[in-house]
């Protein structure tokens, strides 16, 4: 069990200071960081769970719970509230189903609303998280979202097929 | 000849690297690949931003003077043969567009989107480490403090406070026989800026030498940089640049053969505002929870692992490598008096040109917003533009003319800020702003202090009841005293100016939050609460409007103006969003 961050444990378990990397690289390998992963890291570092739980929920990127295969993280900076990502959340949350922080029963998309992404002229932003890496997608519309959202599922079903 | 595409995160999201990899596919299908990337004389490179974000993907094309021939701009995938063919003209850069970029004077972004930040020899043939060297062999640390007093270089995180002072604060601490750290801020907490972003994608070469040179001025010789999360392409090219300068040897052990060691390692943040304040974010350097702490001791004194530590932001080291090469005096005969050198802005929000802009300091917010930005889009009227984001303010159209400086800026209630600019139109409802902005505050405050934690949470509510129809009399008298608690009762920067927002617009923009209040109308037409929905004589009929509203609240015959039931209306807003005659309209 948690063999895939081994080589992660050996580099930094040791480190004073470095348990967010350490969640970091649990999060990414897992994806979430469950109670078990969390109990398994305070039994190597020596700091105790209840302080990783401590840390895990005070940052926004640390998530308990599984996540879906691909990752909507919509932007709603300032520059893309005042272009309209409300509207575009909204439209999100119509199409799939899921509020902020959720994810679809099938367990294809989890939906993070996010502040700013860094891509401000393009607003609305949102940066989709999948297997093969992200990729942000900008100047969005409503039906540009829905589209998007329709392109992806496609393709999940044809891969599964 | 050299093809070079910009590829920021924005010019990614564009579709850069689409543009990039048919460039490649054209350019390997003709043959003649030397090995090196090229292909019969014609490289292909990759660049960071050249800042015109809303034009991207930007493609320039350089002739073999090495000077550059043509500029294209929104190059997409499907035009990439008619570039390489020469038949693209309809994509090249207008003069209008190309004032966009000459009207600034870039010091910070000198190589942004000029230069391989992927390639540590580029930035060398453009001068890099030059200052590194200067620094190391020929002056001493206190003449590079000096240096830096000279050119009057103030902290561009957001307070402005004189980068020289921290230098030599950090300098003359006594570390006690430990370590002293040089840390760099890249956690750009600012919903909507991206002038870190663009610095450590485009030139992060610049961002590493100014950390060297100022760990040396302060006897470092270990440097952080702590960059937030949301920015892999910046962590990446943060990384290559590191073992590219490690190689070089200008990072590492005895550089330039002077004895001096510097290195720098990466710590990616994990999502918290209140980590870019100091405390909290030495605090999360240590694995903790990223609280603030009470100061002094000050960071100069006990810092990283209670050993001095000096912090800056990541513009203001990409400044540092200028001010030693070309001296304090060049750096500082740009600006003004008190706030010298040159700025970068993020234009975005309701602006025509979205972007990056470097302009000297002074120079006044109509010149930024019109002047470069190209005004408001689709033609609207300006009504305000917002600086310093969550810790500062709203500034009114009527205030164009002020200057952008530290000390004029700070007058109108608003700050300069890290250089976020959102720019807000008649559309943008002011009372809404106010509440965006708690609503951050709220959900990022650490919640260690009262005022700040439940503050920010009763002035949201007031905020959100306001726009909601619901306000009553005695709400603003009620927000501003709430505001002035808060301010007072607490410790970090975070809750001192979360009210900020809140008192600038409530300062210029009181009728709407009296409109709002009293008249139970959104002056701007948007909170949705307050917005009737009403269907003009541009109608013709066409039945889309009926057919998509979920109550049924439409009616009207076939090719005849319809109408809105209003006790029917839920003001989904469908209606309007389905009409493509714009004959549905928001009161
Ligand atoms: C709540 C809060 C958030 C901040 N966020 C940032 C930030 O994202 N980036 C930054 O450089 N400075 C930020 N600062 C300012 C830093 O505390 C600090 O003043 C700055 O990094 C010092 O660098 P400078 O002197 O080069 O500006 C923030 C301050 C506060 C109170
Ligand atoms: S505000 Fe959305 S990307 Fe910056």
């Amino acid at each position: 069990m948690f063999s895939e961050i081994e080589p992660v444990m050996e580099k930094y378990a040791g480190v004073p200071g470095s348990l967010i990397t350490i969640l970091q690289k649990t999060q990414d390998a897992y994806g979430y960081l469950s109670e078990d992963a969390i109990a398994y890291i305070a039994k190597r570092t020596g700091v105790p769970a209840s302080k990783i739980y401590g840390v895990a929920t005070f940052y926004t990127q640390f998530r308990l719970k599984p996540v879906g295969r691909y990752i909507l993280m919509l932007c709603k900076g300032t520059a893309c509230h005042v272009n309209g990502a409300a509207g575009i959340e909204e439209a999100v949350t119509e199409h799939l189903g899921i509020a902020d922080g959720e994810t679809t029963a099938d367990g294809l998309f989890t939906l993070d609303v996010v502040a700013c992404l860094g891509c401000c002229s393009l607003a609305p932003v949102m940066m989709v998280k999948g297997p093969d890496g992200e990729e942000t997608y900008g100047s969005l519309t409503k039906a540009k979202v829905r589209s998007l959202l329709d392109e992806i599922a496609a393709r999940e079903t044809e891969a599964a097929s | 000849m050299r093809i070079v595409v910009g590829e920021g995160s924005c010019g990614v999201a564009s579709g850069a690297k689409k543009t990039e990899a048919a460039l490649a596919a054209l350019l390997a299908e003709r043959g003649g690949a030397a090995g090196d990337g090229s292909y019969s004389g014609i490289t292909l490179e990759k660049a960071g931003c050249v800042g015109n974000c809303y034009l991207e993907p930007v493609v320039d094309v350089y002739g073999d003077d090495g000077g550059l021939a043509a500029r294209y701009v929104r190059a997409t995938e499907e035009r990439a043969a008619d570039i390489l063919a020469g038949t693209a003209d309809d994509l090249l850069i207008s003069d209008e567009d190309a004032a966009f970029l000459s009207q600034q004077r870039r010091i910070v972004l000198r190589n942004a989107g000029l230069i391989n930040p992927e390639k540590i020899e580029e930035y060398i043939a453009a001068g890099g480490y030059e200052a590194l060297r200067k620094a190391l062999t020929q002056m001493t640390p206190e003449e590079v403090i000096e240096e830096v007093k000279v050119a009057g270089l103030r902290g561009r995180g957001g307070a402005g406070f004189p980068t020289w002072f921290k230098w030599d604060a950090a300098r003359n601490a006594d570390a006690g026989g430990g370590a002293k750290y040089m840390v760099c801020n890249a956690d750009e907490g600012d919903p909507g800026a991206f002038m870190d972003r663009s610095v450590l994608e485009g030139d992060p070469h610049a961002v590493l030498e100014g950390m060297a040179i100022g760990g040396y001025a302060i006897g470092a010789h270990e440097g952080v940089i702590y960059v937030r999360a949301e920015y892999p392409l910046a962590i990446t090219r943060l990384e290559i640049a590191i073992a590219q300068a490690e190689e070089k040897g200008v990072l590492g052990k005895d550089i330039f053969g002077t004895g001096y060691d510097f290195s720098i390692r990466i710590k990616a943040g994990a999502g918290a505002f209140v980590c870019g304040e100091e405390t909290a974010l030495i605090a999360s350097l240590e694995g903790e929870r990223g609280m603030p702490r009470l100061k002094p001791p000050f960071p100069a004194q006990k810092g990283f692992w209670k050993q001095p530590t000096n912090i800056n932001n990541v513009e203001t080291f990409a400044n540092v490598p200028f001010v030693i090469r070309e001296g304090g005096a060049a750096f500082a005969a740009y600006g003004t008096e008190k706030s010298k050198g040159t700025k970068v802005f993020a234009l975005a929000g309701k602006i025509a040109k979205g972007g990056l802009v470097e302009v000297p300091m002074g120079l006044p917010l109509r010149d930024v917003i019109f002047g470069i930005g190209g005004g408001i889009k689709a033609g609207r009227a300006f009504k305000a533009v917002q600086m310093g984001g969550p810790s500062g303010g709203c500034i009114p159209a009527a205030l164009a003319d002020t200057p952008v400086d530290y000390e004029s800026i700070t007058q109108t209630g608003a700050i300069v800020g890290s250089g976020g600019m959102i720019v807000m139109d008649e559309d943008t409802c002011m009372v809404d702003m106010a509440r965006y902005f708690l609503d951050f505050t709220r959900k990022e405050s650490c919640g260690k202090c009262n005022y700040c934690r439940v503050g920010t949470k009763r002035m949201l509510e007031i905020l959100e009841r306001i726009t909601l129809g619901e306000g009553r009399d005695g709400d603003i008298e009620l927000l501003e005293e709430l505001a002035g608690k808060i301010k007072d009762g607490s410790l970090c920067g975070l809750g001192q100016t979360a009210p900020n927002p809140v008192l600038t617009t409530i300062r210029y923009f009181r009728n709407e939050y009296e409109d709002h209040i009293y008249n139970k109308h959104c002056t701007a037409h948007y909170c949705k609460a307050l917005v009737t929905y009403a269907i003009t004589d541009a109608c013709v009929g066409c039945t889309k409007c009926a057919r998509n509203c979920p109550t049924g609240a439409i009616s009207g015959e076939v090719k005849k103006p319809h109408g809105i039931d209003q006790a029917k209306c839920v003001k989904c807003g469908k209606c309007e969003e389905n009409c493509a005659f714009g004959a549905v309209l928001r009161d």
